[in-house]
């Protein structure tokens, strides 16, 4: 990734007289498109390695949902959908300002490239601090982090370890999205500065490219922790929220 | 560059549907179907997934090399999960840990 990232400074000079070449050309491809090719195979590698780390625990999660359902219903409703959903919309429209800004550099506009890598930065900031700050905060006032301050309700009866287990998921899997959440926009936050620069062009922009994939990743997996974390066994016959 | 510039319509639209999908499964779930709602709801992510990798992540236009790779991803994602399943569904051998068990106001896993 950080090789993808990194312009290939030593190679410039090597392919800078070549007058048929890009100076982005590394000496070990053949061209531009196979380059490409190449870079988001890599890419989608990486990602498949993801989808099995975060698999494995989706895999657990379905294991003892299986088990516990009662348990995992009485979690889920604890959390308020309303957050839930207006994080997914927040996290969609990062997706598309994501792939606006990949556009922006396929027909070579750079301010626009600037600005949509800002927003979609803004709207991952946005994503965490409705998180951090209203949710996780809500979850710390209600007593419900396990391993911080959890307490079992009378009215949970013999469910509540496994209340309990659905929270100790909720905060695994979440926090696990947060951090590559974080992690991408440290990427976007170098895309933007590379952008600005006037690095990428219709002709290069691999880093801009498998960025995005990343980015859309995180997305996907945030479209399953919503409905498995929110919206488990249907919401009907309570309320939204707490 | 191997790849054509999606038009603007495109990606306005996918959002658009992901946005909608989105509303569709918050209010599915506020409907009793039973264990369908389970189906009903993932079977939304697994569409909504699909718009993501095939126009967000242009896998529509991309290589056959690569389509192989991410459908690699997916199946094994899909061979952990129901070879998983399959053993644990077949037998109930997941105890609750005795420290987690019922009985303690204050639960604190040592």
């Amino acid at each position: 990734m950080a090789d993808l990232v990194a312009h290939g400074v030593a190679h410039r000079d090597e392919h800078g007289s070549a007058g048929a070449h890009s100076q982005n050309l590394r000496h070990h491809f053949d061209n531009m498109s196979q380059q490409f090719e190449a870079g988001n195979l890599g890419m989608w590698v990486f990602l498949a390695t993801e989808v099995l780390f975060f698999g494995g625990l989706f895999a657990s999660y379905t294991v003892y949902r299986a088990l516990y359902l009662p348990g995992f219903e009485i979690g889920s409703h604890l959390l308020d959908v309303r957050f839930g959903a207006a994080n997914t919309a927040v996290l969609i429209g990062s997706s598309l300002s994501m792939a606006l800004a990949i556009r922006a550099a396929q027909t070579g506009r750079r301010n626009a490239q600037v600005f949509l890598l800002v927003l979609t930065m803004i709207l991952g900031a946005a994503f965490l601090g409705i998180k951090f700050s209203f949710e996780w905060r809500n979850d710390y006032l209600e007593h419900l982090i396990p391993g911080v301050n959890f307490l079992y309700r009378p009215e949970w009866g013999a469910n509540a370890p496994h209340v309990q287990l659905f929270f100790c998921f909720y905060f695994i899997m979440t926090s696990l999205h947060a951090i590559h959440m974080i992690i991408g926009i440290g990427l976007l936050s170098v895309l933007t500065w590379m952008a600005a620069r006037g690095r990428f062009s219709p002709d290069y922009y691999t880093p801009l490219e498998v960025s995005g994939l990343y980015w859309h990743f995180v997305d996907i997996v945030w479209i399953f922790l919503f409905p498995l974390l929110y919206l488990i066994g249907g919401r009907y016959g309570i309320g939204g929220g707490h | 560059m191997s790849s054509h510039v999606v038009p603007l319509k495109v990606y306005i639209g996918v959002f658009l549907a992901l946005l909608f999908l989105t509303g569709l499964t918050t209010w599915v779930a506020f409907i009793d179907l039973g264990s369908f709602n389970t189906v009903v709801a993932l079977a939304i992510a697994t569409v909504k997934m699909l718009l993501v990798i095939l126009f967000f992540m242009h896998v529509r236009s991309s290589s056959g090399l690569t389509r192989v790779v991410v459908a690699a991803g997916f199946f094994w994602l899909a061979l952990l999960i129901a070879f998983t399943l399959s053993d644990e569904l077949t037998r109930k051998w997941s105890p609750i840990p005795s420290s987690w068990g019922p009985g303690t106001s204050q639960s604190q896993p040592q």
